[in-house]
């Protein structure tokens, strides 16, 4: 057993439903006690979705522990392939059933016969793998069942484009900005004249997915999402792969020359260095943002990354080889790909921390009391308390991480949105430092609240001690409606039964 | 269930499958640890539990909250790992950081499935480490939503005193009482004599203050209340005292009380609403034999007061989803502010419990001359999203899952959990509820003759 408070990264099941929901008419059904199916809430509420989330639970109760869930899984799968006809059915196990250890497979075979969907058991352990995990196994799954299908079918796509194409793999929904990082991506394409294959799991439909072998090579933008995706790609149909995230300039413009060269290996002949110094220069803002005045006074200033491998990695490469700022600390979450992430940033920063527990990372940021963190949610609530500006470059985000307009963080306009985020953070907290010494905003004084703040009424102890407990935001609204309701009333005293008169008659 | 009414309801209950989103019943800590300021709560369960733990209270989880995990990890699971041990190491743990005077454990799902015997698992503890432990089996196998708090107030009856400490006993003393003439006859002559009444249900403390001093005017007693604000001041509960429920949710809570403690229950309506909170102050008073006093005004009066709101609502309809037992009450008073109800969902329906709520509904309905409406208990969702398209109600009440989609297709929702957390009860309240409840309303009539009603392309289907 562990004491734990708070998480980084979800369970499997997360994963699962995560990949399943960004597919096209593809329906999740849960293996869940009533209430496990939150995730819907978020889908809903995060990303703001105008459609049904489509996953529903069968529903283990106790009638389901006394005599297995068989019939109701079988049921709910054939009832739901009758309801919302969708292509593939993926029945999703949770922890419950991890330990109630029944044969999942043998219902989805069972169903299978009656259903017109395709039906999947998701291959992930509760136990033994997290969200992201579980995420990149499922994302794995459907497509090579889709492909084997294709072949047995002799549906696969055989041949490659006429012009150089590419598949993008790993935009999947509740991710962080994927949106924006896939249009971006798209229009990074469209720029280098390259067609856009494919873009999985987010808005896929599974029919596609047998036109996966025609794209030349294939981006995997994140690292945690598509990797196992690619490698069977690469070792069933030789198709190679880019696992460079384009976040950055320095980075997008590798991750650039390593499209050159596949393409070029693959009897192609392109060159896209004028591309790469016009965008560097002209276009992108960042590089010339490392050159102003701006951000020379951010040199040797010290910060603390914290975050997912992606973002993490490509965020301390960034401040420390763009920026000329000094990362004091770089950590992840994603323990289980740990040397991945020292292997990237061990130039780049003074020391690295590999750990999911929220209270480690926060001792070590009030230690070394960083000019700013970038970090998850997490982060920026451990940086209010200790008062140091925190930006927020990874999950777990919150519905303001979640942006109605456009913010990518990779390609180029990626940077542009990166070197605002890194620059407000930092002048934040110049400016909450010098507000400090000078004693705070000089406008303090006049700033009056209207009503006299000494009042000629005498507040009972019991009712004084009632306005205490109402929040601090409205307390002050509270105290002079309820005033006022006294003076109007020519009462001289404020008992609790005149403040409770007080706010039925005018609601303070 | 059997029906212990001495006439057949007209109300008509259903039954549905039972597919349909509401929140864990271990969300309870959220509010029962804010409520009981001395506690610290630990849920035993999965990165499951933890992670909707951590998603649905949002911010509040970065307030250093008193409650945690004990999570669960494989060799739990297996029993290679000595549950004793590993809950002896987690709260000496707790004691240590936190030093609360009670411990709640939450048994989740995965609890019951493996047959982790807290019940026998926490006096051994108790006694080991000088810490009570409350065990409440809060799990979604059982239950919903807010019948999170009814286990852990069912589990915290058993805690409740058998009889006052001495000195209080001497205050009642009447030779006491000579002693202390003055000041301490004076304050008590402002109630009348009755059996020690004692309410339970979990509400914030400006509403616990309004609810006993609406009482203390009709000149009621509120002995205690369970829960109280800290843990050692939980009420003293004798055999043969009255008890009332504050909320629709609590028969567990109220079986307890009844058979364990002996205690009589006043089965009243309950106080939301300008309305319930009426017939319940006049439950109470009529079961202690007290004329109640200038209750009629004050309802007017408040009825008065809610005019602007109601004036939005009335006509309109409403339908509940259903997903966390308030359902009954809130449909009873949305109904007497003028609006129709077809259906309402509700996870789980206690005839018993909820006896005189149904029947205040039912009389509202009369009264109103609108047609009763539907309960639908353990509904199924989907079927009630088909039956919203059909019916095109003016308000769905409906968890988060449903409402942008709903939105999305013109239809008006109003999220239930704020109906779980804002305050809704005693008459002061009133206003607060149809707050919520007209906020589409107020919004529609912002944002009318833009034509943004509709904001999903036809759906294909079949």
């Amino acid at each position: 057993m562990k004491l734990a408070y708070w998480m980084y990264a979800a369970p499997a099941h997360i994963g699962t439903l995560r990949i399943a929901s960004s597919f096209k008419n593809v329906h999740a059904i849960m293996h869940a006690p009533l209430g496990d199916d939150y995730f819907n809430v978020m889908r809903s509420m995060l990303e703001r979705e105008r459609n049904f989330t489509p996953v529903t639970a069968s529903v283990v109760d106790r009638k389901v522990l006394a005599r297995g869930s068989q019939e109701k899984v079988v049921d709910n799968i054939t009832r739901k392939d009758k309801e919302e006809k969708p292509d593939l059915i993926i029945l999703t196990p949770t922890c419950t059933s991890s330990i109630l250890q029944e044969d999942l497979q043998n219902f989805v075979e069972r169903a299978t016969m009656d259903t017109s969907s395709d039906v999947l058991l998701a291959d992930v352990n509760h136990y033994r793998v997290n969200e992201l995990q579980a995420a990149d196994r499922t994302l794995n799954q459907i497509v090579e069942f889709y492909l084997n299908k294709a072949r047995k079918q002799g549906k696969l796509a055989e041949n490659k484009t006429k012009i150089p194409s590419v598949n993008i793999i790993g935009i999947s929904t509740l991710g962080f900005h994927n949106n924006h990082d896939c249009t971006e991506l798209k229009k990074l394409m469209a720029e280098l004249g390259i067609q856009v294959n494919q873009v999985i799991p987010q808005g896929a439909s599974v029919h596609n997915l047998k036109n996966l072998p025609s794209a030349w090579f294939n981006i995997i933008p994140y690292r945690e999402l598509g990797l196992m995706t690619a490698k069977y790609l690469e070792a069933e149909f030789n198709m190679p792969y880019i696992d460079i995230t384009p976040m950055g300039v320095v980075e997008t413009a590798s991750f650039i020359r390593r499209i050159q060269a596949i393409i070029n290996s693959q009897g192609g002949d392109v060159n896209y260095e004028e591309y790469i110094d016009n965008q560097t220069l002209y276009v992108s803002q960042a590089a010339w943002f490392s050159r102003s005045i701006d951000c020379q006074n951010l040199t040797g200033k010290k910060a603390v990354v914290f975050g997912d491998n992606t973002h993490a990695a490509a965020m301390t490469k960034i401040l420390a080889r763009e920026m000329g700022i000094h990362v004091v600390l770089a950590g992840t979450y994603c323990k289980y790909d740990a040397d991945w992430f020292k292997t990237q940033v061990k130039d780049y920063c003074d020391d690295i921390l590999i750990s999911d527990d929220n209270a480690a990372i926060a001792d070590v940021i009030a230690r070394l009391e960083p000019a700013a963190i970038f970090g998850t949610q997490m982060e920026r609530h451990v940086g209010k308390r200790l008062n140091i500006p925190c930006g927020v470059i990874a999950a777990p985000i919150h519905i303001q991480n979640f942006p109605i307009g456009y913010k990518p963080f990779l390609g180029y306009e990626g940077t542009n949105q990166i070197a605002d985020l890194v620059y407000n953070s930092f002048t934040l907290g110049m400016e909450d430092h010098l507000l400090e010494i000078f004693g705070g905003h000089d406008t303090k004084e006049v700033i009056t609240k209207g009503v006299s703040a000494d009042s000629d009424l005498n507040w009972e102890p019991a009712a004084q001690a009632e306005l205490n407990k109402i929040p601090g935001f409205v307390r002050g609204k509270v105290k002079r409606n309820t005033e006022k309701f006294a003076r109007e009333r020519g009462f001289s005293k404020i008992s609790l039964e005149v403040m409770y008169a007080a706010k039925e008659s005018v609601g303070a | 269930m059997t029906l212990a009414q001495p006439q057949p309801s007209e109300l008509n209950f259903d039954c549905e499958t039972g597919n349909y989103h509401t929140f864990c019943p271990i969300s309870c800590v959220a509010w029962l640890y804010q409520k009981i300021e001395d506690s610290f709560f630990l849920v035993i369960g999965t990165k499951t539990c933890g992670y909707f733990l951590q998603n649905a209270m949002g911010v509040m989880i970065f307030a250093e909250p008193r409650y945690a995990m004990a999570e669960l990890e494989e060799g739990d699971i297996s029993a290679k790992l000595n549950d004793y041990e590993e809950l002896k190491r987690l709260c000496l743990q707790i004691k240590r950081d936190r030093n609360p005077s009670v411990i709640v454990w939450i048994g989740t799902c995965t609890t019951e499935i493996i047959k982790m015997d807290l019940e026998g698992l926490a006096p051994r503890l108790e006694a080991e480490i000088g810490i009570p432990i409350v065990t409440a089996r809060a799990n979604g196998l059982d239950y919903a939503f807010t019948q999170g708090e009814d286990t852990v107030l069912a589990a915290m009856a058993h805690k409740c005193p058998n009889q006052a400490p001495q000195a209080e006993k001497d205050e009642r003393n009447a030779i006491a009482k000579l002693i202390n003439f003055g000041k301490k006859k004076e304050e008590n002559s402002e109630y009348i004599d009755h059996p020690p009444l004692v309410l339970f249900g979990s509400l914030p403390d400006p509403v616990v203050t309004n609810l006993t001093l609406e009482l203390k005017k009709q000149g009621i007693k509120v002995s205690g209340w369970l829960p109280s604000k800290r843990f050692t001041e939980l009420p003293v509960i004798e055999e043969g005292y009255y008890v009332c429920g504050v909320n629709p949710f609590l028969s567990r809570t109220a079986t307890t009380l009844m058979r364990r403690r002996k205690c009589k229950l006043i089965n009243a309506p309950f106080p939301i609403g300008p309305d319930g909170t009426r017939a319940w102050l006049e439950k109470i008073c009529s079961v202690f034999g007290i004329e109640p006093k200038g209750l009629e005004e004050r309802e007017t009066k408040i009825w008065q007061n809610l005019e602007d709101y109601i004036q939005l609502i009335r006509g309109k309809s409403v339908f509940f989803m259903g997903d966390n037992l308030l359902e009954i009450s809130l449909a009873r008073f949305l109904i007497r502010c003028g609006m129709t109800c077809p259906e309402i969902g509700i996870p789980y329906m206690d005839k018993r419990y909820q006896k005189a709520e149904l029947a205040l509904l039912e009389k509202t309905c009369k009264e109103m001359g609108v047609p009763l409406p539907n309960i639908v208990e353990k509904p199924d969702n989907y079927h009630q999203i088909q039956r919203i398209q059909a019916l095109k109600p003016d308000l769905v009440i409906t968890g988060m899952a449903h409402a942008n989609p709903l939105e999305a297709r013109g239809i008006n929702t109003k999220w239930s959990v704020e109906f779980t957390f804002a305050q809704i009860h005693g008459f002061t309240n009133a206003r607060d509820i149809l707050e919520l409840a007209t906020r589409p309303m107020r919004r529609n009539n912002n944002l009318k003759d833009l034509g943004w009603d509709k904001l999903v392309k036809e759906e294909v289907q079949a």
